[in-house]
């Protein structure tokens, strides 16, 4: 599975995630400055929640007539001069971005950052073929040089990292000598980076959105990156998630300022790159050939589902920074390259559910997720819907579960069976409290009792007390 | 007012003090209160845990319980939340759908009740004590119930209250995700308490069982000298505590 990374076992990637102090210490510090800065940037823009309205509006009408508004790209783009592929599978857009490099003699190709190009494993399957790939967003370029270390937060692919460990990679790897001062080793990638541009046969991008109506891609990042991918490298490959497109400029401008508020909380980021098209003759730079991958993956079979609004994502992540669960275990826990509220939600989807089952249950369901989504995504009602396929339609709970609750809903369901169980309580309790709680559980109380107290059920219930008080009246 | 008490599971089994402040303020504030005995468990636990079928179960009773009630007052903003999500879970059953939808209008959280019905701000109860107010994740984000707890206890006597830091994190009890999730459900609670610790309260207050029983029960392991209420015993409190 390309989404796949880290180990297989959640429990211990958990672990793993829990014991690792500097990651988590690079979470909380990052998740509570980007949390600051999506509040003050959506008070900023002052009806905050009409914009979020907007935003879900467009989404869901452009999610309801997909076919049509990616039959709109498609015959723009084509106008434009530049190629269209439509890859229903991850195997089919890798192959196909293969054949262009082959038939370009590619050696070196540089790209900016892309989740769906991560999802699909393209650069493994360009590495195959003997390409070098290199990745020009800085937060992918560290990990990429660390050994490529899997991105833990879909926007800042290197949350997880400081900057003492940023710093020592790069001296490690790349021999650098200077101080962790974020400028410092910002000067001394790019410096490495503008050569890469320079020979790159191919340059290789992702898509915020297309927009149907002109054939553009929009491309919102920080650093300029994604704008020297698609003007100096003569060929460019553009990879885009089917979903990821808007009918027109007006509607581009709307999800793009809901994109960079939610996500960093600026109110653009510094490069927000639009590309029409191959190089016409009287332009002076740009792309000589144009290619246009779009991904399916698995997207198509969402569509009509009740997990429909999960394509409504804009990938901004406000969901992952507001995640306590996220904040603890950090990303690489999720063993998907989608981590987090949005995350716990597509990976099944998107990939196996099986490898993936454990994935909605990692979440206290607080909805602070659905609170911030920019597009009103339900994300914590998604993941109930996620339980509910799983345990009652694919039956993939086990079998001491599905027998308690059961007996829960028998319990619950009969006035009569629930005050009998309720009465028994304190006696069954009996042999293990102590001083009036519960410190040591037995069965399935462990889970609780391992990290904390219980009360002790009480001699006397409410219904007890009511009963006897009404009687005395 | 005739007002029918849901007392929720933990309230009744656990949390009785609560539940008799309850009756004893809603009484005091002019209400008759009544406690349809047939209730028995919203079915949070099981519709969380992805067993519908099972919830469905637990809802029927619910709804059949409380269907001569007035208003319907729950001990506990999650509780209350859920049997507003009961018409969610009767989708396909039009009968059960309506029952459900007319149970939703008419059950309210007990500050939220107190405030937004009884049209009460100050139940002038006194409770001498410095303390800090934990906001119940699914009582302000899903319930939408978000001032009321402040504005009861900012008229209590006696009281100081101290706004709690990070206070819209969640607490980390998620009803079974506090049992599955045990090891991240930890750090939640852990950095709950550290937050709780950091102001100069020694009583948190709380408006749902389920937070409390989370918070409560690690403050307890670790022998924490904060002391946890549910709102109720404070309102109802004339300072004798």
């Amino acid at each position: 599975m390309p989404m796949q990374i880290g180990e297989k076992n959640f429990k211990n990637r958990v672990e793993k995630g829990l014991g690792d102090d500097f990651m988590r210490g690079a979470v909380k510090s990052a998740q509570s400055r980007l949390q600051n800065n999506r509040k003050l940037a959506a008070e900023d823009l002052g009806d905050w929640e009409d914009w979020r309205t907007l935003g879900q509006e467009i989404r869901q009408h452009t999610i309801e007539n997909l076919d049509y508004y990616l039959n709109e790209l498609s015959e723009n783009v084509a106008e434009l001069g530049g190629h269209v592929y439509f890859a229903e599978t991850a195997e089919e857009a890798n192959k196909y971005i293969q054949d262009v490099a082959k038939k370009k003699d590619a050696k070196k190709i540089a790209k900016s950052k892309s989740m769906v190009t991560e999802e699909i494993s393209m650069n493994d399957a360009l590495e195959d073929i003997g390409c070098e790939v290199i990745e020009t967003d800085l937060g992918e370029y560290i990990l990429q040089i660390d050994d490529h270390d899997p991105p833990s937060h879909i926007v800042a692919p290197a949350l997880h990292k400081n900057k003492e460990q940023i710093r020592d990679v790069f001296k490690e790897r790349l021999g650098y000598q200077n101080s962790e001062l974020p400028e410092e080793l910002a000067l001394f990638a790019r410096e490495k980076l503008r050569e890469e541009f320079l020979q790159a046969d191919i340059g290789i991008t992702g898509c915020n959105f297309a927009v149907a109506n002109s054939g553009s891609f929009a491309l919102v990042t920080n650093e300029g990156n994604a704008r020297m991918v698609t003007s100096l490298p003569k060929t460019q490959i553009t990879v885009m998630g089917m979903e990821r497109i808007v009918p027109g400029w007006e509607e581009l401008d709307i999800v793009v300022s809901l994109l960079t508020r939610a996500a960093v909380g600026q109110k653009l980021t510094s490069y927000i790159t639009a590309l029409t098209g191959p190089k016409k003759e009287e332009e002076g730079d740009g792309p000589e050939e144009f290619h246009l991958v779009i991904v399916d993956n698995g997207r198509s079979k969402i569509l009509g589902t009740e997990f429909q609004e999960a394509l409504h994502c804009i990938r901004c992540a406000a969901c992952i920074n507001v995640c306590p669960v996220y904040r603890h275990v950090g990303g690489h826990a999720y063993g998907s390259i989608y981590p987090g509220p949005i995350g716990a939600v597509l990976s099944p989807l998107l990939g196996d559910d099986e490898e993936y089952k454990e994935l909605p249950y990692a979440s206290s369901l607080c909805g602070a997720c659905t609170e911030v989504c920019p597009v009103k995504i339900p994300l914590h009602e998604q993941l109930i819907m996620h339980r509910r396929n799983m345990m009652e339609e694919r039956e993939m709970g086990n079998l001491a579960e599905k027998i308690t609750m059961q007996g829960f809903g028998v319990l619950t369901g009969s006035s009569s069976l629930y005050k009998i169980a309720t009465k028994m309580a304190p006696f069954v309790a009996t042999p293990f409290i102590h001083d009036g709680s519960i410190s040591k559980g037995p069965g399935p109380m462990k889970g609780w009792t391992g990290i904390r107290d219980m009360p002790a059920p009480s001699k006397e219930r409410f219904r007890d007390w009511y009963k006897k008080r009404k009687a005395g009246k | 007012m005739k007002v029918s008490l849901f007392i929720t599971c933990l309230g009744d089994i656990f949390y009785v003090n609560a539940g008799k402040a309850a009756v004893e303020l809603l009484e005091r504030l002019g209400c008759e209160v009544d406690f349809p005995a047939s209730q028995t468990c919203c079915g949070q636990p099981a519709y969380n845990s992805g067993y519908h079928t099972q919830t469905k179960r637990s809802a029927k009773n619910m709804i059949e319980a409380f269907e001569n009630a007035d208003y319907v007052v729950g001990l506990s903003g999650s509780c209350a939340y859920m049997v507003h999500e009961y018409p969610h879970l009767f989708e396909n059953e039009p009968e059960w759908k309506q029952k459900a939808e007319i149970l939703k209008k008419k059950t309210f959280e007990f500050t939220q009740f107190i405030t937004d019905v009884l049209k009460i701000s100050d139940v002038e109860a006194t409770f001498k004590a410095k303390a800090t107010y934990h906001t119940s994740c699914h009582m302000t984000r899903l319930l939408g119930v978000k001032d009321s707890p402040y504005t009861l206890l900012k008229n209590v006597k006696g009281l100081e209250l101290f706004d709690l830091p990070h206070k819209e994190d969640c607490c980390g009890f998620g009803g079974t995700f506090s049992v599955k999730m045990n090891r991240i459900s930890e750090q939640m609670v852990d950095e709950k308490v550290m937050h709780i610790e950091s102001t100069d309260a020694d009583v948190l207050i709380g408006a749902d069982a389920g937070c409390l029983m989370n918070i409560g029960g690690r403050i307890e392991r670790q022998d924490k000298p904060i002391q946890v209420f549910h709102i109720a015993e404070i309102l109802n409190s004339r300072g004798e505590v």
